[in-house]
């Protein structure tokens, strides 16, 4: 494989520069392939009510690997590579079902619930003609299995057999998020995707980019629905690849909104929602953050907003493209009203959400803007240079962000610059 | 030969106001869009992979004209998306049902967006599922339901389908 290291240098070790290369070059799209989402990462698959049942199963992508996410007539939960054996067909054409066996269509080799092989049509021959040898060992040719582990609910699956247990690679902060709001049984309400024609990366950074929040995303100014006495803030995990910002719920003061966005064109008292009944709240969570965004490198993001639970499956298509695939979430327990409610307040989310639209069309111009012009980079200083903080009471600060580009960096093995050459 | 004049009346009452609504979005008059619905109408966007597996959840959901003048009103003032030329056709209007006055129509649809280069590209394909009635001998969407085959959206959904 292609070292993509002798050529990349990093421009800052502290991470407060991105260069525009890690979006564009084919190469560093190649290694990343192998050496982050086939590396010592965890990918989350699904949600195990979206295989309930004995025999369910779905196909989805760990980067551009297919894959099929199965579970057993006993109950354990499988995920293989949906590639056959025999000549790299795809197994599992159906997007999800039920099924007791997964059969290639090109030459009905059958597979069972984990990808085993265990069958293969004309083995023998006919009439004692042809057929493989007498040594050909099925068990040589089973599915490329992945190690598969959950955590509350959510399955995440790894190329890396040796790999740190997904608990402790989510790790505290990011598993007490997790455990508070997949605090009880849930069910999948839909499906929402975008085919964002930007690198892959682009999303995790927009995620942990909370500066944009109030500026790109101006229906809350609009609409008078800023809380400017609101608390937010943000943890990294120890080691800085995953990271979780939360929103409290406060209580709307005039004065201070206006001094907050004095001089911003879209601060408006004279627009209010005329249908309000999408501001009403489920108390689905004992506190009060009415927003949670936690991203867990590489590729998914969890979300709470308001009442809407979700989570954002990353699959780049390619260099320049990837799918954002959203799947919403209802509790159990949700009367007819709250679930509903939900529905309503999906408006706020995925491809045509009134606080997530935007992104779509800031990462497109990005990825437009940058395409002569590798040699030149994105800047993050955003609360300063030096030290990354794994805990902030604010939003006003890229460290999320940096801490993404310094996992990236270690997994992709890309050196930093040395000592004497390091920007202040 | 009254009842085929009817007929035929309705039919094409009801096919301009198909063509009505494509018009209306693609000349920018966005607030237009919202008369064509009853007080009480209601606007999905479905993804066909949500209605195969008879799962609940559209990516715009408007119930009431209300709602639908906040998403107006948040498309004009508040969101930021792709500027571009948005190009509605309809075809394969049928009724295919009436009862109590309510008209069970079906169409086809496609939606072209032209960036402001001049690149045009197919944005989503599908089908209007459409309950209409007559309000004062106008023609009026009681609802429309806007069912995507193209359910990986082209980045961003701004302007209705």
């Amino acid at each position: 494989m292609s070292s993509i290291a002798s050529e990349l240098v990093w421009p800052r070790a502290d991470f407060t520069r991105v260069p525009y290369a890690v979006y564009l070059r084919p190469d560093i799209y190649e290694a990343e392939q192998e050496r982050i989402f086939r590396g010592p990462t965890w990918s989350y698959l699904a949600h195990e009510c979206e295989i309930a049942k004995a025999g369910d199963f779905k196909t989805t992508f760990i980067g551009e690997t297919p894959i099929v996410v199965s579970r057993d007539k006993d109950g354990a939960i499988h995920a293989f590579v949906n590639r056959c054996a025999h000549r790299g067909a795809t197994v599992q054409r159906k997007p999800f079902g039920n099924a007791t066996e997964h059969r290639c269509v090109y030459h009905q080799w059958c597979y069972d619930q984990a990808g085993k092989l265990i069958g293969v049509p004309f083995r023998r021959g006919v009439k004692g003609k042809g057929g493989y040898a007498a040594d050909f060992d099925l068990s040589n040719h089973s599915l490329r299995r992945l190690r598969v582990e959950t955590s509350c609910g959510l399955i995440f699956a790894s190329f890396d057999s040796a790999i740190e247990p997904l608990e402790a690679y989510l790790d505290a902060p990011i598993l007490k998020v997790l455990q508070r709001t997949f605090h009880k049984p849930v069910h999948v309400l839909g499906y929402m995707r975008q085919l964002v024609q930007a690198n892959w990366k682009l999303y995790p950074e927009n995620n942990r980019d909370y500066y944009h929040a109030g500026l790109l995303h101006q229906y809350q100014a609009t609409f008078g629905l800023y809380r400017p006495t609101q608390t937010s803030g943000f943890e990294l995990d120890r080691l800085g690849r995953h990271s979780c910002s939360f929103t409290e719920a406060g209580d709307y003061d005039r004065s201070e909104a206006e001094k907050a966005y004095a001089g911003q064109q879209k601060y408006d008292q004279n627009y209010r929602l005329l249908d309000t009944s999408l501001l009403q709240l489920l108390p689905d969570f004992a506190d009060r953050k009415t927003s949670i965004i936690m991203n867990v490198f590489p590729s998914v993001t969890v979300q709470q907003i308001f009442n809407t639970i979700a989570t954002r499956q990353l699959r780049p298509k390619g260099v320049g493209s990837f799918e954002l695939y959203w799947t919403l979430f209802g509790f159990e327990d949700d009367s007819e009203a709250a679930t509903q409610l939900r529905l309503k307040q999906a408006n706020f989310i995925g491809p045509a959400g009134f606080v997530s639209m935007e992104d779509g069309e800031a990462m497109e111009l990005v990825q437009r803007a940058i395409v002569r012009d590798s040699n030149e980079a994105a800047v993050l200083e955003l609360g300063g240079r030096g030290e990354i903080s794994h805990r902030c009471d604010h939003t006003l600060d890229d460290s999320a962000v940096r801490g993404f580009w310094r996992h990236y960096t270690r997994l992709m093995r890309i050196p930093l610059p040395q000592a004497e050459e390091r920007g202040s | 030969m009254s009842d085929l004049m009817n007929t035929l009346a309705t039919e094409r009452a009801i096919a301009a106001l198909l063509h009505r609504y494509a018009r209306v979005l693609d000349t920018d008059r966005l607030e237009e869009w919202i008369e064509l619905f009853v007080e009480e109408g209601v606007y999905k966007v479905l993804p066909r992979e949500n209605a195969v597996r008879n799962l609940p959840l559209a990516i715009v959901l408007c119930e009431g004209r209300a709602a639908m003048t906040d998403r107006i009103r948040s498309l004009r003032e508040a969101n930021i998306f792709n500027e571009h030329y948005p190009r509605h056709m309809v075809s394969n209007i049928q009724v295919l049902a009436q009862r109590d006055g309510v008209f069970d129509v079906s169409a086809a649809y496609a939606v072209f967006q032209t960036n402001l280069e001049g690149q045009s590209r197919l944005f989503s394909i599908g089908e209007y599922q459409d309950r209409i009635v007559f309000r004062d001998g106008t023609a009026k969407f009681l609802s429309r339901i806007a069912l995507c085959d193209t359910f990986s959206i082209p980045n961003l959904l701004a302007i209705p389908i």
